[in-house]
């Protein structure tokens, strides 16, 4: 029997403390899409897509209505579009995006993932097309997210595509001027991208994965911060200790969730992702975790020993609570999305600098930066090749979301709305990188890639 | 199938009348009722077996809610496995 205070408890972290899932993803491969005529082909996906996920919004309702916890987003992830989009002969795959946007709006979805290409070793004429049309792509549709995988640790960082991405990623903010550069906070630059990821920008479904699958992700950094209150000034093992238990009642949700959601659309279930996702709500940071810890402000110096603590006491809480734990499985750290990071940025306590050194020790990378409208894209390179150096080195998943604002100069402030939230403007480096960019070419993969 | 049914506010004459009597409407079993003044709020804590429930779980929900809001409380029915899941393994 339940005791009152496991219920209460349970009450307090939904209504109180922001516990919610934050996304149920249907990953849906689209494999058996391909067909020389585009339009044939782009039917085929519209087709495939509305019948997998025709429920989808309707269970997820009903998930949320019954276990009185809220849902905040029902996504659907696709195969990497290159690849199905290579079969047919289309110049360039815009159209590709407007059948996605169409087919989401039509299940009411919040997200799309997939217009994607992986080519952290080399690009395909198909790779190419697509990524020529992200900007054009994602300024004309409304809920695709277009993701690049520009590195692994396997096979080094394609230089070719970094410098590329850089142009991409300031045509887009260009194309997308009014709103901010809203259509760069669909795009993410990733080195080693996971398969399964059920968070946007970057899901996509990977090939290794079956024909439909349902994964979920978590958000819970409010509750780790209300846990953490109950214990100032105890010692680090507490502290890890308090984290592990909470991570552990978060995943179980998830886990639970993820289950009932797989029995009911009849798709199997995939994985459940650990990852701490923020929202812009006030409580619901994971910036007020580290600063809850005894940080004056995040950003400061220890920053990265409380957010390795954190980051690892999550996963072990959270490991054992689910059967099948995947993606991207970290703490986040998006900028504009957390309201802690945005404090911390806007009173000077929090750069960019710090950013990319909390990469090394968290999920994800640089997410939702906001920086000067006046930066190359050259330099927009340099700093992916800094995080994809990052993730490649420590073999493990980093991104980079970054939005060159049109217009705006560091210390002014975008707004994004709903779940992408406010991004201060951040300093950059004034020193260019442009001849470092210019080579091109591909920088090899690591030693410890080298594991057989 | 069994749910509980958290009922929080200000305590008044009446409430468990309002609650017991949607339940007994719908044909769901109270299996256990625990009440308690948590830091002068009125918290009650209702087992219930629905298996046999006459109307839907979105529509009984939905009743009890809109009961709650009437007399000024917040009442919230869940499925039980929410709270075995995170509690239990």
């Amino acid at each position: 029997m339940l005791t009152k205070f496991e219920i209460l408890e349970t009450y307090k972290m939904i209504h109180e403390e922001y516990l919610d899932i934050r996304t149920i993803t249907m990953g849906i491969s689209l494999r058996d899409c391909c067909h020389p005529d585009g339009a044939v082909c782009r039917r085929k996906i519209y087709d495939k897509i509305t019948a997998y996920a025709k429920d989808l919004v309707k269970v997820g309702r009903d998930i949320e209505k019954e276990y009185g916890i809220p849902i905040i987003n029902k996504r659907i992830s696709v195969t990497p579009v290159a690849m199905v989009a290579e079969s047919c002969s289309d110049k360039d795959y815009v159209e590709f995006a407007a059948v996605m946007d169409k087919a989401a709006q039509e299940l009411g979805v919040d997200f799309i993932g997939g217009f994607s290409a992986l080519v952290h070793k080399g690009a395909t004429p198909g790779d190419m097309k697509l990524i020529d049309s992200i900007a054009e792509a994602l300024a004309a549709t409304k809920k695709v997210c277009a993701s690049v995988n520009t590195a692994t640790t396997k096979s080094g960082i394609n230089m070719d595509v970094v410098a590329q991405m850089g142009r991409v990623i300031k045509k887009a903010a260009e194309l997308t001027a009014d709103d901010g550069g809203m259509a760069c906070a669909k795009l993410v630059v990733f080195a080693n991208a996971p398969e399964d990821n059920p968070f946007m920008a970057g899901a996509f479904h990977g090939v290794g994965e079956p024909d439909c699958v349902i994964n979920v992700g978590v958000s819970g950094p409010g509750v780790v911060k209300c846990a953490l209150e109950k214990v100032k000034g105890a010692d680090f093992s507490t502290v890890a200790d308090v984290i592990k238990k909470t991570a552990f009642k978060i995943t179980r949700m998830g886990q639970l969730v993820a289950l009932e959601a797989s029995k009911r659309l009849n798709v199997p279930f995939g994985i459940v992702d650990l990852s701490l996702a923020p929202t812009p709500a006030v409580g619901d940071s994971v910036a007020y975790i580290l600063e809850e810890m005894g940080l004056e402000r995040c950003g400061t110096h220890g920053t990265i020993a409380a957010l390795a603590l954190l980051n690892d006491a999550v996963k072990k809480g959270g490991i054992m609570a689910s059967s099948h734990v995947g993606g991207l499985s970290g703490a986040f750290i998006p900028v504009s999305e957390d309201q802690g990071m945005i404090n911390a940025v806007k009173t000077g306590a929090l750069s960019i600098d710090m950013l990319k050194a909390m990469t090394c020790v968290c999920s994800v990378g640089l997410d939702m930066i906001a920086v000067p409208g006046s930066t190359t894209a050259e330099t927009i390179s340099a700093i992916i090749a800094d995080e994809m150096a990052i993730g490649v080195v420590n073999n493990k998943t980093t991104a980079v979301r970054i939005i060159p604002a049109p217009g705006k100069a560091a210390g002014d402030v975008v707004e994004f709305g709903g779940l992408l939230g406010t991004g201060p403007v951040m300093d950059l480096n004034s020193y260019s990188s442009s001849e470092f960019i210019k080579r091109g070419g591909r920088i090899p993969a690591p030693v410890i890639s080298l594991r057989n | 199938m069994r749910a509980v049914i958290t009922v929080l506010g200000k305590d008044k004459v009446g409430i468990i009348a309002t609650i017991s009597k949607i339940l007994a409407d719908s044909n769901v079993n109270i299996l256990d009722i625990s009440q308690t003044l948590m830091q002068d709020v009125f918290t009650m804590i209702m087992l219930t077996d629905i298996t046999d429930s006459s109307i839907a779980f979105n529509e009984l929900s939905d009743r009890l809610e809109a009961a709650g809001k009437d007399i000024g409380l917040y009442v919230k029915i869940q499925h039980e496995d929410i709270f075995n899941s995170m509690h239990r393994i």
